[in-house]
């Protein structure tokens, strides 16, 4: 009786430790291959098997992708879309988000709601629509037209995550300080933005990765490719470099990666926290 | 106070500019695809009224029937990929998981920060078989299983599973680290006296923890819901919707017909059925959270 559980006990460990492991390698295996590959000789991928290690460190794959690829100028794009996009996203969301929730006015939670029809809004929805006034008003192929729309469909979810942090910001603080002489301007500037510094953070977190990867407005609105982003560039990436060199798309693909990997090694539970932070408090 | 927080100069100067930006670029743009889906044509280049002509159209056309039966295939695996296996997941990390836990967390979650594109750029050379195996099909040949080897996303009848299986790999992460969370904030005194009442793994997880993540289960659903009801970057990165259109999926058929056809109004009218579809899916998967309360 005292052996049996004891080796139940033994039996089940080992299992567990097993599907552990495969999970953990089902998962980061994919990325260090990626990230070894790209740095194979385009004769390797011929004379060895796709798993094989790479036999030594040929960079000159990068450098293709950095300058016949166009990355350089991608990156530059994708960086000025996107943070850009970001600043507007946080000066609007905290300031929507403060008026809605702690200002006095008539309309303020009709308002609230209208913002957050916007969260059940696909993307595709408003492609065509936006695409023909982009066209009218000759923004197609400026950063105008992508940071324009970023910044609008990054308002639902933000407003939203602000207005939830601001609820359980009690009363008290800003009373003190109107009492104390504090006007709306310097009471936004100095008391609510640096109370609400999390909540920005989570913002900035999610939206940078959501505007970082967007795909469907670049390609529609950006067809100069002197002003395509990452995504968009990736994506034709087989075309300018044929099927073939795989070295090159494969150090592209770990380029549009590495900057990810980076924030993620320094900044993951910030991260994970911002990125499941709309599912945990909606 | 009143007059500092009522001030109706600062009110305006804070909602206006994102009110107004907001209603061209969000709002504005559901009501114009319903204007639009009255007519035929491009705007400006032969645009005519035609009625209810392209809502008709829609029920005839086999190629938005495929499109909507490749993406409802897409929806129900991948939801119950990320969810199911993400649930399992995170009890596996709960009940059996000693050491390492924030280090396997953090692993697990990375895949969710990847570009899109880039994911689909790299499971598409794991799928390759020509002009060089990829990964998946050299790992096969080299373990003996060569007659699996397979042109993954080339053919019509794996196409669709493989870009399941990248979208489930890419997203599974962020829904076990979610229901981790979930599962963390039951406290251990419930769990402990249903053990000690003598109740089994299965029983635990049915009567008690079932009941008490339901919500977090349905969020997590409607989340995956809401992406995978979306679906165009993963299968533009992996098979550009092909072979033929075994991975194309309404938004990307709606691309075509607006874009490189120039049926601006039937592209709208698929546009505004994807918002609806995503609206009615979403509420639905919402009632099963209510229905448990009476």
């Amino acid at each position: 009786m005292k052996t049996r559980p004891h080796k139940k006990i033994k039996f089940h460990d080992i299992l567990t430790k097993v599907i552990i492991a495969l999970i953990l390698i089902v998962d980061v295996y994919p990325i260090f291959w990626l990230l070894t590959a790209s740095i194979k000789k385009n004769s390797e991928w011929v004379e060895y098997p796709a798993y094989a290690l790479p036999r030594g460190f040929y960079w000159q794959n990068y450098v293709e992708a950095w300058t016949r690829g166009h990355m350089a100028t991608f990156f530059k794009n994708s960086l000025i879309d996107t943070l850009v996009s970001l600043v507007f996203i946080v000066i609007f969301s905290t300031t929507v988000g403060f008026a809605v929730v702690k200002m006095d006015w008539k309309w303020k939670s009709a308002v609230a709601k209208y913002f957050q029809i916007g969260i059940m809004v696909p993307v595709a929805t408003a492609l065509i629509p936006l695409y023909q006034m982009f066209l009218k008003t000759h923004l197609t192929n400026t950063y105008t037209s992508l940071i324009i729309s970023y910044v609008a469909f990054g308002l639902s979810l933000s407003i939203f995550l602000i207005t939830g942090y601001l609820r359980t910001m009690p009363n008290d603080i800003f009373e003190a300080a109107v009492i104390d002489g504090c006007g709306i301007y310097s009471l936004m500037w100095h008391i609510v933005v640096p109370m609400m510094k999390n909540a920005i953070v989570t913002v900035l977190v999610l939206q940078f990765f959501f505007k970082w990867n967007d795909l469907l407005f670049s390609m529609t609105f950006i067809s100069n490719s002197e002003l395509k982003t990452v995504q968009t560039g990736l994506l034709y990436f087989s075309d300018e470099f044929g099927s073939k060199n795989w070295g090159a798309i494969f150090a592209s693909v770990s380029m549009s990666i590495l900057p990810m990997l980076f924030l993620y090694i320094f900044l993951n539970k910030a991260i994970i926290e911002g990125m499941t932070s709309g599912a945990v408090k909606g | 106070m009143r007059k500092v927080l009522g001030n109706k100069q600062a009110i305006a100067l804070f909602v206006l500019p994102a009110f107004i930006l907001y209603t061209i670029v969000v709002i504005a743009p559901i009501v114009i695809s319903f204007y639009y889906s009255f007519f035929s044509g491009t705007p400006g280049l032969k645009w005519e009224f035609v009625g209810m002509k392209n809502f008709l159209r829609l029920f005839g056309d086999s190629r938005f029937l495929d499109a909507l039966i490749v993406n409802l295939r897409y929806i129900g695996f991948v939801m119950i990929g990320q969810v199911g296996l993400g649930l399992c997941m995170a009890l596996l990390f709960r009940f059996w998981l000693k050491r390492f836990k924030n280090l396997i967390r953090t692993l697990m979650f990375f895949p969710v920060v990847l570009p899109t594109v880039a994911v689909g750029q790299l499971f598409a050379k794991i799928y390759e078989i020509q002009p060089n195996y990829g990964l998946l099909n050299s790992l096969l040949a080299n373990i003996g299983l060569r007659h699996l080897v397979h042109a993954w996303i080339g053919e019509v009848d794996t196409a669709l599973g493989s870009l399941i299986v990248m979208d489930i790999w890419a997203a599974i992460g962020f829904h076990a680290v979610i229901l981790y969370g979930a599962i963390l904030d039951i406290s251990d005194d419930v769990i402990e006296a249903a053990a000690i009442d003598g109740a089994g793994s299965f029983q635990l997880f049915r009567h008690i923890l079932a009941p008490l993540l339901r919500p977090m289960i349905i969020t997590c659903l409607i989340f995956s819901f809401s992406g995978t009801v979306k679906m165009f970057e993963s299968a533009k990165a992996l098979t550009g919707g092909g072979p033929g259109n075994a991975t194309k999926s309404l938004s990307m058929y709606m691309y075509d017909v607006a874009f490189n056809y120039n049926k601006v109004g039937y592209g709208s009218v698929i546009a505004l059925f994807i918002f609806l579809m995503c609206i009615a899916g979403s509420t639905v998967i919402g009632l099963f959270d209510r229905k448990e309360d009476l």
